[in-house]
């Protein structure tokens, strides 16, 4: 096959889709059509194997997927099915003992995931505006350069950063709120671009008619323009939220795991469903695996009900062209 | 559209030409008003540089004080040993074993993820490619701690026999040989799941360029009589080329960095353990090792040695992102 393939390269002059194509002079130099010199025969199978290997892929790619649902949800359903998981804490359960719940944990996630969410909104979308309305220059540049940067961040660097600022500079305790400041990090790029994204779909006509009547600026962003967007704005926020969630390698530097339900972000330790997790995943008890295996599955609804949500919101409030 | 995986290309579109009229200076940028919202957006938009200039800085700031007590080569050395008076660490086995791991990755995701999107875009009948999509989608929803559980406890003991099996018939090459790690937590098991996790990353950025091929390109092949998979050479993936690359860039910097699914699965080794360019040793990479000691950051010693260790990490994925946004960036001029 391959003999034939570099033999085939030679005679076929370079034509057609590629010369017109606009591509980059630096890129490689009209490479001839790969295969126009073959037989049709061998055209026509070649065609009918890279059918088969993309749908194979698609189906390579669902494996894991539907493996990990189906290990998560078949492990973990039973103890989600009783009452006291969503009542009771893990406080006076040890490893041997059946039992107990996961609100403190549940709790302690939604409580984190919230007050990041306060923090980081605000801050991203005002940066989005800043990008899409405002910004011009190199300024502009520099910030949307930096958004990638900070998508790009490994959450234990934000975890460490934080760290190196909490608790090493200012010698505070390892609390929840520390934690929210590491997740804030890694929630504002998300917000950032996705309501960028929405910002950019407000048609321009909104703003000139806005500003044909002599509404400043500022007026037309808030009154005009992030309503507009405003669904897209929300489906952002859900996304980085269910992102920040589940969310655990800055909790191992900075949110310590406790049993008890905990409310103050500012003293003691707080659960997380992620922690919850972490702290008994190498047990080998069994009422300790099926919690491990429950907390999970209780995670990964939460994550796939926010993402659920930000595509329904998305679907039925979407910018009208 | 907002996407799970948190990265696209549409910021890089270039948007609308009549967009420029919007700077708006004529619409009474002098207010009160106009002043106060544009210099807080303006300030948002300050305090994330701010924010990444200070991870750098302050972990560069945090990092050398343990740096320069350390007795051995930070870049050169296999040691770890942060705390006492003659600390000595080094960072080339962490270093190894994150980029080799992160590598397996993109060997494995990057062909599947183009593969995908291909699918994707030109494949899948009509009613099939967008819940396709959102369906890959669904695998970067998935938290990372949950395919560290599902590959330490259900992935790993069905991939062992292969790996036995590959020991046995291959380990004659160096990077195959056998090791002193028995299970599944090897550098090769690592990179096979963080290629599941990044190949949303790779496929949604990746889908994203291919359906933006001029038609022209597509039928103009088609018209010349190529078959689909001829139009898809010539036309496609010349056209999607700077967007897969700098797809790959970003999943390889999120391999890189993914803590809690390695800090799982991975078997640390023992001080001193024989070198082995196996890929199916065991080791730590930068983000595990931190993560791996997380509660034992109680001088500042101590936690510095290890901030170093994440400063190195950082730099490693900020050149990485930074490549990434410089690929597509060039190919806004082409795209037209």
């Amino acid at each position: 096959m391959s003999a034939a393939d570099t033999a085939a390269r030679a005679p076929s002059a370079p034509s057609g889709g590629q010369s017109s194509s606009g591509r980059p002079a630096g890129g490689r130099p009209a490479e001839p059509p790969p295969a126009l010199g073959h037989p049709a025969r061998v055209r026509e199978a070649r065609d009918l194997l890279a059918s088969v290997v993309m749908w194979a892929a698609f189906a390579l790619a669902l494996i894991p997927l539907v493996w990990i649902l189906w290990t998560v949800v078949s492990k973990g359903y039973h103890l989600l099915s009783e009452g006291q998981w969503w009542t009771n804490s893990q406080k006076g359960i040890t490893s041997r003992r059946e039992g107990g719940g996961a609100v403190h944990a549940i709790q302690g996630t939604l409580v984190q995931g919230l007050t990041t969410a306060l923090i980081s909104v605000p801050i991203g979308v005002m940066t989005a505006i800043y990008l899409v309305e405002y910004g011009r220059g190199r300024l502009a540049k520099a910030v949307s350069f930096m958004v990638d940067i900070l998508t790009g961040i490994p959450s234990i660097v934000a975890g460490l950063f934080v760290y190196a600022v909490w608790v090493t500079t200012f010698h505070f305790q390892r609390v929840g709120f520390a934690v929210c400041l590491s997740l804030v990090l890694l929630m504002i790029p998300v917000i950032v671009r996705s309501t960028e994204e929405m910002l950019k779909l407000v048609p321009n006509e909104l703003r000139e008619a806005s500003y044909a009547l002599g509404v400043p600026k500022w007026k037309t962003i808030f009154k005009i323009v992030l309503p507009t967007a405003f669904s897209g704005i929300v489906t952002g926020i859900l996304l980085g939220l269910a992102r920040v969630m589940g969310e655990t390698a800055p909790l191992l530097i900075l949110g310590p795991y406790s049993k008890s339900i905990a409310t103050d972000l500012f003293s003691g330790y707080m659960a997380t469903l992620p922690t919850m997790i972490n702290q008994d995943r190498t047990e080998s008890l069994q009422p300790a695996v099926d919690r491990v295996w429950a907390a999970a599955l209780t995670l990964i609804l939460l994550v796939l009900l926010l993402n659920v949500a930000g595509r329904l919101v998305a679907r039925f409030g979407s910018v009208k062209k | 559209m907002a996407t799970v995986t948190g990265v696209s290309v549409a910021d890089e579109v270039p948007g609308p030409p009549e967009r420029s009229p919007l700077s708006a200076d004529g619409a009474g940028t002098r207010r009160l008003g106009d002043r106060l919202f544009g210099g807080a957006a303006q300030g948002a938009g300050i305090l994330v540089i701010a924010l990444v200039t200070l991870v750098g800085l302050f972990l560069l700031w945090q990092a050398v004080p343990a740096l320069a007590r350390n007795e051995a080569g930070f870049l050169t050395s296999r040691e770890w040993t942060v705390s006492g008076d003659h600390p000595r660490f080094g960072i080339v086995e962490l270093l190894w074993t994150t980029v080799v791991s992160s590598l397996i990755a993109m060997a494995i995701a990057v062909p599947v993820g183009v593969a995908v999107a291909l699918f994707i875009t030109q494949y899948a009948p009509r009613w099939l490619a967008k819940p396709a999509a959102n369906l890959v989608d669904l695998l970067a929803a998935v938290p990372s701690i949950i395919y560290g559980l599902w590959g330490l406890r259900t992935f790993g003991p069905k991939y062992e026999p292969v790996q036995t099996f590959l020991q046995d018939k291959l380990g004659a090459f160096p990077l195959l040989s056998k090791t002193s790690v028995s299970g599944s937590g090897t550098v090769m098991f690592i990179g096979i799941v963080l290629a599941i996790m990044v190949l949303p990353i790779v496929t949604a950025l990746s889908r994203e360029v291919f359906a933006q091929t001029p038609v022209a390109h597509k039928e103009g092949a088609l018209a010349l009589g190529a078959t689909r998979w001829e139009m898809i050479r010539t036309a496609v993936l010349p056209f999607g080329r700077p967007g897969v690359i700098s797809a790959s860039m970003l999943a390889l910097g999120r391999a890189l960095g993914e803590t809690i699914a390695v800090t799982i699965i991975v078997s640390t080794l023992a001080d001193q353990t024989v070198w082995s360019w196996s890929l199916f040793n065991g080791g730590e990479t930068f983000a595990s090792r931190i993560a791996n000691n997380a509660q034992e950051f109680d001088s500042p010693q101590k936690a510095g040695a290890f901030i170093a260790a994440g400063l190195v990490l950082f730099i490693l994925t900020f050149i990485v992102n930074a490549v990434a946004r410089i690929v597509i960036e060039r190919r806004k001029a082409f795209s037209e």
